[in-house]
Protein backbone atom coordinates (compact mmCIF):
# COMPACT_ATOMS: atom_id res chain seq x y z
CA UNK A 1 0.00 0.00 0.00
CA UNK A 2 1.54 3.29 -1.04
CA UNK A 3 2.15 5.73 1.53
CA UNK A 4 -0.35 8.60 1.28
CA UNK A 5 -0.72 12.46 3.08
CA UNK A 6 -3.10 13.18 5.04
CA UNK A 7 -4.29 16.61 7.13
CA UNK A 8 -6.21 16.96 10.08
CA UNK A 9 -7.63 18.99 12.83
CA UNK A 10 -6.64 17.72 16.18
CA UNK A 11 -8.12 18.77 19.38
CA UNK A 12 -6.53 17.66 21.99
CA UNK A 13 -7.24 18.26 25.99
CA UNK A 14 -4.30 21.04 27.57
CA UNK A 15 -3.74 21.30 31.04
CA UNK A 16 -1.21 22.81 32.49
CA UNK A 17 -0.37 21.00 35.76
CA UNK A 18 -2.85 19.25 38.24
CA UNK A 19 -4.19 22.18 39.79
CA UNK A 20 -5.03 24.26 37.14
CA UNK A 21 -8.12 23.79 34.62
CA UNK A 22 -8.14 22.37 31.37
CA UNK A 23 -9.53 22.95 28.17
CA UNK A 24 -9.79 21.42 24.46
CA UNK A 25 -7.09 22.95 22.15
CA UNK A 26 -7.58 23.31 18.50
CA UNK A 27 -4.89 22.58 15.90
CA UNK A 28 -4.48 21.83 12.20
CA UNK A 29 -1.97 18.97 11.00
CA UNK A 30 -1.04 18.72 7.41
CA UNK A 31 1.25 16.32 5.19
CA UNK A 32 0.79 13.32 8.34
CA UNK A 33 2.28 10.26 6.67
CA UNK A 34 -0.70 7.51 6.86
CA UNK A 35 2.31 5.09 7.48
CA UNK A 36 3.27 6.54 10.79
CA UNK A 37 1.91 5.59 14.15
CA UNK A 38 -0.01 8.25 16.52
CA UNK A 39 2.42 9.29 18.32
CA UNK A 40 4.61 10.17 15.45
CA UNK A 41 1.91 11.75 14.14
CA UNK A 42 1.79 13.64 17.89
CA UNK A 43 5.25 13.65 17.74
CA UNK A 44 4.82 15.66 14.27
CA UNK A 45 2.60 17.87 15.89
CA UNK A 46 4.86 18.97 18.56
CA UNK A 47 7.62 19.76 16.26
CA UNK A 48 5.22 21.85 14.80
CA UNK A 49 4.36 23.04 17.75
CA UNK A 50 8.00 24.14 19.09
CA UNK A 51 9.23 25.48 15.71
CA UNK A 52 5.72 27.92 16.64
CA UNK A 53 7.77 28.49 19.83
CA UNK A 54 4.58 27.40 21.35
CA UNK A 55 4.45 24.67 24.49
CA UNK A 56 4.44 21.32 22.95
CA UNK A 57 1.70 18.48 24.31
CA UNK A 58 2.74 16.09 27.01
CA UNK A 59 1.82 12.66 26.20
CA UNK A 60 3.26 9.26 27.96
CA UNK A 61 5.01 6.74 25.87
CA UNK A 62 7.86 4.22 26.70
CA UNK A 63 8.37 1.10 24.24
CA UNK A 64 6.33 1.62 21.42
CA UNK A 65 5.66 -1.64 20.66
CA UNK A 66 2.69 -2.48 22.53
CA UNK A 67 3.75 -3.97 25.39
CA UNK A 68 4.77 -1.66 28.29
CA UNK A 69 1.34 -0.15 28.81
CA UNK A 70 2.82 3.31 29.33
CA UNK A 71 0.71 5.34 26.58
CA UNK A 72 -2.81 5.88 27.11
CA UNK A 73 -4.58 8.31 25.19
CA UNK A 74 -8.86 8.67 24.56
CA UNK A 75 -8.97 8.80 20.76
CA UNK A 76 -12.69 9.75 19.21
CA UNK A 77 -14.34 8.36 22.43
CA UNK A 78 -12.71 5.45 22.96
CA UNK A 79 -9.58 4.20 24.88
CA UNK A 80 -6.21 3.64 22.32
CA UNK A 81 -8.14 4.56 19.61
CA UNK A 82 -10.69 2.60 17.40
CA UNK A 83 -8.65 -0.18 16.87
CA UNK A 84 -9.44 -2.80 19.01
CA UNK A 85 -6.54 -5.21 20.02
CA UNK A 86 -3.96 -2.46 20.19
CA UNK A 87 -2.28 0.23 22.04
CA UNK A 88 -1.96 3.75 20.74
CA UNK A 89 1.47 3.58 19.73
CA UNK A 90 0.04 0.58 17.63
CA UNK A 91 -2.67 2.42 16.15
CA UNK A 92 -1.85 4.02 12.86
CA UNK A 93 -2.75 7.03 10.73
CA UNK A 94 -4.36 4.78 7.74
CA UNK A 95 -7.23 4.17 10.42
CA UNK A 96 -7.90 7.96 9.96
CA UNK A 97 -8.82 9.85 6.86
CA UNK A 98 -7.88 13.11 4.96
CA UNK A 99 -10.06 16.20 6.73
CA UNK A 100 -11.02 13.95 9.82
CA UNK A 101 -11.37 15.70 13.42
CA UNK A 102 -9.41 13.98 16.07
CA UNK A 103 -10.48 14.21 19.94
CA UNK A 104 -7.38 13.49 22.34
CA UNK A 105 -8.29 13.08 25.96
CA UNK A 106 -6.68 11.88 28.55
CA UNK A 107 -7.95 9.13 30.95
CA UNK A 108 -10.70 10.46 33.05
CA UNK A 109 -10.71 8.53 36.59
CA UNK A 110 -10.63 10.34 40.11
CA UNK A 111 -7.92 7.68 40.78
CA UNK A 112 -6.06 9.01 37.42
CA UNK A 113 -5.03 12.47 38.66
CA UNK A 114 -3.63 14.34 35.19
CA UNK A 115 -0.16 15.62 35.73
CA UNK A 116 -0.14 17.84 32.51
CA UNK A 117 -2.03 17.75 29.46
CA UNK A 118 -2.57 13.79 28.67
CA UNK A 119 -0.23 12.24 30.93
CA UNK A 120 -2.11 11.26 33.79
CA UNK A 121 -0.70 9.77 36.81
CA UNK A 122 -1.20 5.76 37.26
CA UNK A 123 0.41 4.97 40.36
CA UNK A 124 -3.29 3.99 41.87
CA UNK A 125 -2.41 0.71 40.10
CA UNK A 126 0.85 0.19 41.66
CA UNK A 127 -0.33 0.85 45.11
CA UNK A 128 -3.06 -2.11 44.08
CA UNK A 129 -0.47 -4.43 43.07
CA UNK A 130 1.49 -3.49 46.17
CA UNK A 131 -1.09 -4.25 48.28
CA UNK A 132 -1.41 -7.94 47.50
CA UNK A 133 -0.27 -8.89 43.73
CA UNK A 134 3.39 -10.80 45.03
CA UNK A 135 4.11 -14.17 45.92
CA UNK A 136 6.60 -15.00 48.73
CA UNK A 137 9.69 -16.59 47.27
CA UNK A 138 12.01 -18.80 49.63
CA UNK A 139 15.94 -17.43 48.83
CA UNK A 140 17.17 -19.33 51.61
CA UNK A 141 18.72 -21.54 49.32
CA UNK A 142 17.24 -24.42 49.03
CA UNK A 143 14.64 -23.01 46.35
CA UNK A 144 12.74 -25.23 44.13
CA UNK A 145 12.96 -25.83 40.00
CA UNK A 146 9.76 -24.10 39.17
CA UNK A 147 9.33 -27.06 36.35
CA UNK A 148 9.30 -29.42 39.43
CA UNK A 149 5.26 -28.41 40.45
CA UNK A 150 2.96 -29.95 38.18
CA UNK A 151 0.11 -27.39 36.81
CA UNK A 152 -2.60 -28.20 34.58
CA UNK A 153 -1.87 -26.74 30.66
CA UNK A 154 -4.86 -25.29 31.09
CA UNK A 155 -4.40 -23.00 34.28
CA UNK A 156 -1.11 -22.38 32.85
CA UNK A 157 -2.32 -20.75 30.16
CA UNK A 158 -5.25 -18.85 31.56
CA UNK A 159 -2.25 -17.58 34.39
CA UNK A 160 -0.52 -16.41 31.11
CA UNK A 161 -3.49 -14.61 29.83
CA UNK A 162 -4.25 -12.81 32.96
CA UNK A 163 -0.50 -12.06 32.85
CA UNK A 164 -0.78 -10.35 29.78
CA UNK A 165 -2.23 -7.37 31.32
CA UNK A 166 0.23 -4.01 31.14
CA UNK A 167 -1.95 -1.91 33.66
CA UNK A 168 -2.25 0.47 30.66
CA UNK A 169 -5.30 1.86 31.80
CA UNK A 170 -8.24 1.33 29.43
CA UNK A 171 -10.21 -0.48 31.36
CA UNK A 172 -10.73 2.29 34.04
CA UNK A 173 -11.19 4.66 31.22
CA UNK A 174 -13.24 2.91 28.76
CA UNK A 175 -15.63 1.76 31.80
CA UNK A 176 -18.25 4.02 32.66
CA UNK A 177 -18.16 3.43 35.96
CA UNK A 178 -14.23 4.27 36.13
CA UNK A 179 -13.79 0.68 37.69
CA UNK A 180 -10.75 -0.96 37.81
CA UNK A 181 -11.74 -4.22 38.32
CA UNK A 182 -10.53 -5.99 34.83
CA UNK A 183 -7.13 -5.10 35.93
CA UNK A 184 -8.16 -6.52 39.42
CA UNK A 185 -9.33 -9.00 38.55
CA UNK A 186 -6.66 -9.94 35.88
CA UNK A 187 -3.81 -9.22 38.97
CA UNK A 188 -5.25 -11.67 41.19
CA UNK A 189 -6.14 -14.60 38.41
CA UNK A 190 -2.46 -14.50 37.33
CA UNK A 191 -1.72 -15.83 40.96
CA UNK A 192 -4.97 -17.33 42.04
CA UNK A 193 -4.56 -20.20 38.50
CA UNK A 194 -0.68 -21.16 40.34
CA UNK A 195 0.22 -23.15 43.45
CA UNK A 196 2.64 -20.64 44.06
CA UNK A 197 0.08 -17.75 44.39
CA UNK A 198 -2.01 -20.04 47.33
CA UNK A 199 -0.19 -19.63 49.85
CA UNK A 200 -1.43 -15.55 50.08
CA UNK A 201 -4.59 -16.16 47.99
CA UNK A 202 -6.73 -14.99 50.98
CA UNK A 203 -5.36 -11.69 51.89
CA UNK A 204 -4.17 -11.11 48.14
CA UNK A 205 -7.67 -10.70 47.14
CA UNK A 206 -9.03 -8.94 50.06
CA UNK A 207 -6.01 -6.49 50.49
CA UNK A 208 -5.92 -5.44 46.45
CA UNK A 209 -9.66 -4.86 46.63
CA UNK A 210 -9.45 -3.15 49.34
CA UNK A 211 -7.29 -0.62 47.96
CA UNK A 212 -8.91 -0.53 44.85
CA UNK A 213 -11.83 1.02 47.26
CA UNK A 214 -9.67 3.16 48.63
CA UNK A 215 -8.35 4.55 45.32
CA UNK A 216 -11.88 6.13 44.34
CA UNK A 217 -12.19 3.48 41.10
CA UNK A 218 -16.09 2.82 40.63
CA UNK A 219 -18.16 -0.17 40.70
CA UNK A 220 -18.22 -2.92 37.90
CA UNK A 221 -21.78 -3.16 36.57
CA UNK A 222 -20.81 -5.88 34.36
CA UNK A 223 -21.05 -3.61 31.11
CA UNK A 224 -18.12 -5.68 29.05
CA UNK A 225 -16.94 -2.12 28.08
CA UNK A 226 -12.91 -3.46 30.02
CA UNK A 227 -12.94 -6.58 27.70
CA UNK A 228 -13.71 -4.50 24.20
CA UNK A 229 -11.51 -1.87 24.74
CA UNK A 230 -8.49 -3.89 26.60
CA UNK A 231 -5.90 -3.59 24.35
CA UNK A 232 -4.22 -7.43 25.74
CA UNK A 233 -8.00 -8.84 25.20
CA UNK A 234 -8.28 -9.50 29.20
CA UNK A 235 -11.31 -11.44 29.84
CA UNK A 236 -14.20 -11.04 31.94
CA UNK A 237 -13.49 -14.28 33.37
CA UNK A 238 -11.23 -12.46 35.49
CA UNK A 239 -13.20 -10.29 37.13
CA UNK A 240 -15.68 -13.48 37.70
CA UNK A 241 -12.77 -15.16 39.15
CA UNK A 242 -11.78 -11.95 41.48
CA UNK A 243 -15.12 -11.50 42.77
CA UNK A 244 -15.09 -15.99 43.37
CA UNK A 245 -11.41 -15.53 45.17
CA UNK A 246 -13.29 -12.66 47.30
CA UNK A 247 -16.38 -14.23 48.03
CA UNK A 248 -14.08 -17.27 49.29
CA UNK A 249 -11.58 -15.06 50.96
CA UNK A 250 -14.71 -12.55 53.21
CA UNK A 251 -16.26 -15.80 54.42
CA UNK A 252 -13.24 -17.80 55.60
CA UNK A 253 -10.89 -15.09 56.96
CA UNK A 254 -10.69 -14.30 60.83
CA UNK A 255 -9.52 -10.67 59.54
CA UNK B 1 -27.24 -6.22 44.20
CA UNK B 2 -26.87 -9.90 42.83
CA UNK B 3 -28.46 -11.96 45.24
CA UNK B 4 -31.17 -9.48 45.61
CA UNK B 5 -31.62 -9.37 41.69
CA UNK B 6 -31.83 -12.51 41.21
CA UNK B 7 -34.61 -13.52 44.25
CA UNK B 8 -36.04 -10.33 42.71
CA UNK B 9 -36.71 -12.57 39.77
CA UNK B 10 -38.13 -15.54 40.94
CA UNK B 11 -40.45 -12.96 42.95
CA UNK B 12 -41.40 -12.23 39.65
CA UNK B 13 -42.62 -15.62 38.19
CA UNK B 14 -44.43 -16.30 41.26
CA UNK B 15 -46.35 -13.09 40.73
CA UNK B 16 -46.72 -13.32 37.16
CA UNK B 17 -48.06 -17.01 37.82
CA UNK B 18 -50.60 -15.13 40.37
CA UNK B 19 -51.55 -12.62 37.40
CA UNK B 20 -52.14 -14.88 34.80
CA UNK B 21 -55.29 -16.21 36.72
CA UNK B 22 -57.00 -13.41 35.87
CA UNK B 23 -56.63 -14.34 32.36
CA UNK B 24 -56.92 -17.59 32.64
CA UNK B 25 -60.37 -18.06 34.07
CA UNK B 26 -63.29 -15.90 32.83
CA UNK B 27 -66.23 -14.74 34.33
CA UNK B 28 -68.10 -15.79 38.52
CA UNK B 29 -65.03 -18.62 38.35
CA UNK B 30 -62.22 -16.68 37.34
CA UNK B 31 -62.89 -13.88 40.21
CA UNK B 32 -63.31 -16.36 42.97
CA UNK B 33 -60.01 -18.15 41.59
CA UNK B 34 -58.48 -14.96 41.61
CA UNK B 35 -59.64 -13.54 45.09
CA UNK B 36 -58.63 -16.81 46.51
CA UNK B 37 -55.42 -16.58 45.63
CA UNK B 38 -55.19 -13.03 46.52
CA UNK B 39 -56.70 -14.94 50.08
CA UNK B 40 -53.70 -17.15 50.32
CA UNK B 41 -51.47 -14.55 49.22
CA UNK B 42 -52.44 -12.68 52.62
CA UNK B 43 -52.93 -15.05 55.00
CA UNK B 44 -50.17 -18.19 54.45
CA UNK B 45 -47.60 -17.69 57.04
CA UNK B 46 -45.04 -18.73 54.01
CA UNK B 47 -45.76 -16.37 52.16
CA UNK B 48 -45.84 -13.63 54.86
CA UNK B 49 -42.28 -14.19 55.42
CA UNK B 50 -41.71 -14.44 51.25
CA UNK B 51 -43.66 -10.96 51.09
CA UNK B 52 -41.07 -9.55 53.92
CA UNK B 53 -38.11 -10.42 52.24
CA UNK B 54 -39.20 -9.17 48.95
CA UNK B 55 -39.75 -5.83 50.46
CA UNK B 56 -36.49 -5.98 52.24
CA UNK B 57 -34.93 -7.00 48.70
CA UNK B 58 -36.77 -4.14 46.64
CA UNK B 59 -35.75 -1.45 49.25
CA UNK B 60 -32.01 -2.74 49.44
CA UNK B 61 -31.47 -3.47 45.70
CA UNK B 62 -32.60 0.07 45.40
CA UNK B 63 -30.58 1.49 47.52
CA UNK B 64 -27.85 -0.36 47.39
CA UNK B 65 -27.90 1.03 43.26
CA UNK B 66 -28.43 4.40 44.20
CA UNK B 67 -25.22 4.67 46.77
CA UNK B 68 -23.34 2.50 44.05
CA UNK B 69 -24.48 4.63 41.56
CA UNK B 70 -23.49 8.17 43.21
CA UNK B 71 -19.95 6.28 43.91
CA UNK B 72 -19.44 5.35 40.06
CA UNK B 73 -20.44 8.78 38.86
CA UNK B 74 -17.66 10.26 41.92
CA UNK B 75 -15.20 8.08 40.13
CA UNK B 76 -15.27 10.12 36.88
CA UNK B 77 -15.54 13.99 38.05
CA UNK B 78 -14.62 15.49 34.27
CA UNK B 79 -16.63 13.76 31.74
CA UNK B 80 -15.11 12.81 27.88
CA UNK B 81 -15.55 15.67 25.51
CA UNK B 82 -15.84 12.96 23.03
CA UNK B 83 -17.49 9.62 24.69
CA UNK B 84 -18.88 6.58 21.86
CA UNK B 85 -19.95 4.11 24.74
CA UNK B 86 -21.75 2.04 21.86
CA UNK B 87 -19.16 0.56 20.74
CA UNK B 88 -18.20 -1.31 23.73
CA UNK B 89 -21.30 -2.06 26.02
CA UNK B 90 -25.57 -2.28 25.13
CA UNK B 91 -27.44 0.76 25.82
CA UNK B 92 -29.23 -1.18 29.02
CA UNK B 93 -26.21 -2.13 30.31
CA UNK B 94 -25.00 1.08 30.81
CA UNK B 95 -28.46 2.58 31.59
CA UNK B 96 -29.17 0.19 34.40
CA UNK B 97 -29.75 3.05 37.02
CA UNK B 98 -32.50 4.53 35.60
CA UNK B 99 -34.10 1.87 33.89
CA UNK B 100 -34.25 0.78 37.60
CA UNK B 101 -35.23 4.33 38.87
CA UNK B 102 -38.32 4.21 36.30
CA UNK B 103 -39.12 0.68 37.61
CA UNK B 104 -39.08 1.53 41.42
CA UNK B 105 -41.56 4.36 39.94
CA UNK B 106 -43.96 1.64 38.58
CA UNK B 107 -43.58 -0.37 41.74
CA UNK B 108 -44.77 2.38 43.91
CA UNK B 109 -47.77 2.81 41.66
CA UNK B 110 -48.89 -0.59 41.36
CA UNK B 111 -48.43 -0.67 45.09
CA UNK B 112 -50.49 2.53 45.60
CA UNK B 113 -53.25 0.81 43.24
CA UNK B 114 -53.71 -2.19 44.28
CA UNK B 115 -50.91 -3.19 47.56
CA UNK B 116 -52.57 -0.19 49.50
CA UNK B 117 -56.16 -0.61 48.85
CA UNK B 118 -55.90 -4.49 49.57
CA UNK B 119 -53.72 -4.45 52.93
CA UNK B 120 -53.53 -1.01 54.62
CA UNK B 121 -56.76 1.14 53.89
CA UNK B 122 -58.70 -2.25 53.02
CA UNK B 123 -60.76 -0.35 50.28
CA UNK B 124 -61.43 -3.57 48.67
CA UNK B 125 -64.73 -4.38 49.05
CA UNK B 126 -65.75 -8.12 49.98
CA UNK B 127 -66.72 -10.30 47.27
CA UNK B 128 -70.17 -11.13 47.25
CA UNK B 129 -72.86 -12.47 45.03
CA UNK B 130 -75.94 -11.80 44.47
CA UNK B 131 -78.75 -14.91 44.26
CA UNK B 132 -82.82 -14.37 42.92
CA UNK B 133 -85.50 -16.20 42.75
CA UNK B 134 -88.74 -16.09 42.34
CA UNK B 135 -91.41 -16.35 45.37
CA UNK B 136 -94.65 -17.98 45.08
CA UNK B 137 -95.97 -14.70 43.96
CA UNK B 138 -93.76 -14.91 40.79
CA UNK B 139 -92.09 -11.42 42.39
CA UNK B 140 -88.41 -11.97 42.01
CA UNK B 141 -86.61 -11.87 45.69
CA UNK B 142 -82.86 -10.83 45.26
CA UNK B 143 -80.38 -11.09 48.11
CA UNK B 144 -76.59 -10.45 48.36
CA UNK B 145 -74.14 -12.68 50.12
CA UNK B 146 -70.64 -13.14 50.82
CA UNK B 147 -69.02 -15.79 48.90
CA UNK B 148 -67.37 -17.99 51.46
CA UNK B 149 -64.79 -20.33 52.58
CA UNK B 150 -66.60 -23.89 52.41
CA UNK B 151 -69.95 -21.34 50.38
CA UNK B 152 -71.36 -20.65 53.96
CA UNK B 153 -74.05 -18.50 53.01
CA UNK B 154 -73.85 -15.59 54.78
CA UNK B 155 -76.01 -12.46 53.49
CA UNK B 156 -74.41 -9.32 53.22
CA UNK B 157 -77.11 -6.92 55.30
CA UNK B 158 -76.52 -5.24 58.90
CA UNK B 159 -76.66 -8.74 60.90
CA UNK B 160 -73.22 -9.24 59.78
CA UNK B 161 -69.91 -8.05 59.72
CA UNK B 162 -66.51 -8.08 58.90
CA UNK B 163 -63.99 -7.96 60.99
CA UNK B 164 -59.99 -8.25 60.74
CA UNK B 165 -60.27 -8.18 56.75
CA UNK B 166 -62.39 -10.97 55.86
CA UNK B 167 -63.23 -12.39 58.75
CA UNK B 168 -67.15 -12.10 58.91
CA UNK B 169 -68.85 -11.89 62.20
CA UNK B 170 -72.81 -11.61 63.75
CA UNK B 171 -73.26 -8.25 63.97
CA UNK B 172 -74.97 -8.19 67.72
CA UNK B 173 -73.07 -11.38 69.25
CA UNK B 174 -69.56 -10.48 68.48
CA UNK B 175 -69.37 -14.02 67.14
CA UNK B 176 -67.21 -15.13 63.94
CA UNK B 177 -69.28 -17.59 61.98
CA UNK B 178 -67.14 -17.58 58.69
CA UNK B 179 -65.01 -16.62 56.12
CA UNK B 180 -65.06 -14.38 53.17
CA UNK B 181 -62.68 -13.14 50.45
CA UNK B 182 -61.84 -9.24 49.29
CA UNK B 183 -62.73 -8.84 46.22
CA UNK B 184 -59.77 -7.63 44.50
CA UNK B 185 -60.07 -9.25 41.32
CA UNK B 186 -63.33 -6.61 40.68
CA UNK B 187 -61.18 -3.68 41.85
CA UNK B 188 -57.88 -4.99 39.31
CA UNK B 189 -60.64 -5.23 36.09
CA UNK B 190 -62.13 -1.70 36.70
CA UNK B 191 -59.40 -0.25 37.74
CA UNK B 192 -57.93 -1.26 33.43
CA UNK B 193 -61.33 -1.93 32.00
CA UNK B 194 -62.54 0.19 29.11
CA UNK B 195 -65.56 1.95 30.93
CA UNK B 196 -62.73 3.34 33.25
CA UNK B 197 -61.80 6.92 31.59
CA UNK B 198 -58.38 6.65 32.88
CA UNK B 199 -57.86 2.89 32.25
CA UNK B 200 -56.39 3.95 29.00
CA UNK B 201 -53.29 5.49 30.70
CA UNK B 202 -53.03 3.43 33.61
CA UNK B 203 -52.74 0.54 29.93
CA UNK B 204 -50.34 2.02 28.59
CA UNK B 205 -48.15 3.34 32.18
CA UNK B 206 -48.13 -0.66 32.59
CA UNK B 207 -47.09 -1.77 29.22
CA UNK B 208 -44.36 1.07 29.07
CA UNK B 209 -43.01 0.37 32.59
CA UNK B 210 -42.85 -3.66 31.32
CA UNK B 211 -40.62 -2.84 28.34
CA UNK B 212 -38.47 -0.87 31.01
CA UNK B 213 -38.58 -3.73 33.15
CA UNK B 214 -37.61 -5.80 30.14
CA UNK B 215 -34.04 -3.52 29.24
CA UNK B 216 -33.66 -3.99 32.72
CA UNK B 217 -33.77 -7.74 33.05
CA UNK B 218 -31.71 -7.62 29.72
CA UNK B 219 -28.31 -6.76 31.18
CA UNK B 220 -29.55 -7.40 35.54
CA UNK B 221 -30.19 -11.43 34.41
CA UNK B 222 -26.62 -12.69 33.34
CA UNK B 223 -25.17 -9.71 35.28
CA UNK B 224 -25.81 -11.75 38.39
CA UNK B 225 -24.37 -14.46 37.57
CA UNK B 226 -21.22 -12.45 36.35
CA UNK B 227 -21.17 -10.58 39.90
CA UNK B 228 -21.37 -13.97 41.75
CA UNK B 229 -18.14 -15.21 39.59
CA UNK B 230 -20.50 -17.49 38.22
CA UNK B 231 -18.53 -17.72 34.15
CA UNK B 232 -17.81 -20.75 32.88
CA UNK B 233 -17.42 -21.18 29.12
CA UNK B 234 -19.64 -24.42 29.94
CA UNK B 235 -22.97 -22.14 30.78
CA UNK B 236 -22.26 -19.02 30.15
CA UNK B 237 -24.11 -19.25 26.57
CA UNK B 238 -26.71 -21.05 28.54
CA UNK B 239 -27.01 -18.30 31.20
CA UNK B 240 -26.91 -15.42 28.46
CA UNK B 241 -30.08 -17.52 26.60
CA UNK B 242 -32.22 -17.73 29.08
CA UNK B 243 -31.43 -14.26 30.59
CA UNK B 244 -32.70 -12.65 27.28
CA UNK B 245 -35.62 -15.28 27.08
CA UNK B 246 -36.54 -14.68 30.73
CA UNK B 247 -35.88 -10.55 29.99
CA UNK B 248 -38.87 -10.78 26.82
CA UNK B 249 -41.18 -13.25 28.12
CA UNK B 250 -41.75 -12.37 31.94
CA UNK B 251 -42.67 -8.86 30.71
CA UNK B 252 -44.74 -9.65 27.66
CA UNK B 253 -47.15 -12.31 29.76
CA UNK B 254 -47.23 -9.65 32.46
CA UNK B 255 -47.91 -7.04 29.73
CA UNK B 256 -50.29 -8.78 27.78
CA UNK B 257 -53.10 -8.80 30.84
CA UNK B 258 -53.91 -5.67 31.70
CA UNK B 259 -54.19 -4.93 27.60
CA UNK B 260 -56.92 -8.11 27.56
CA UNK B 261 -58.55 -6.68 30.35
CA UNK B 262 -59.07 -3.44 28.33
CA UNK B 263 -59.94 -5.11 25.34
CA UNK B 264 -62.66 -6.90 26.84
Amino acid sequence: MAAKSINITLKIWRQKNANTKGALETYSLNEVSTDSSFLEMLDQLNEQLINDRKEPVAFDHDCREGICGMCSLYINGRAHGPETGTTTCQLHMRMFSDGDTIYVEPWRSRAFPIVKDLVVDRSAFDRIQQAGGFVSVNTSGNTMDANSLPIPKDDADKAFEAAACIGCGACVASCKNGSAMLFVGAKVSQYALLPQGKVEARDRVLNMVRQMDEEGFGNCTNTGACEIECPKGISLENIARMNREFLKAGLSSEK
Amino acid sequence: MALTGLFLCTFLVGHLLGNLQLILKTGEEGRRAFNEYAYFMSHNPAIKILSWVTYISILFHAIDGILLTIQNKKARPIPYARNNPSKNSSTPARYMAVLGTLVLVFIATHMANFWYKMKISEEVPMHSFIVSVPDQNGQVQSQEFYYTHNLQLIPKDDNFSVKNGTDLYMSKMNIKIGEGYRDLHTVVMQFFSKDNDSALFAVLFYVLSMFVLSFHLWHGFASAFQSLGLNHKKYNAAIGYIGKGFAILVPLLFAIIPIIIYLK
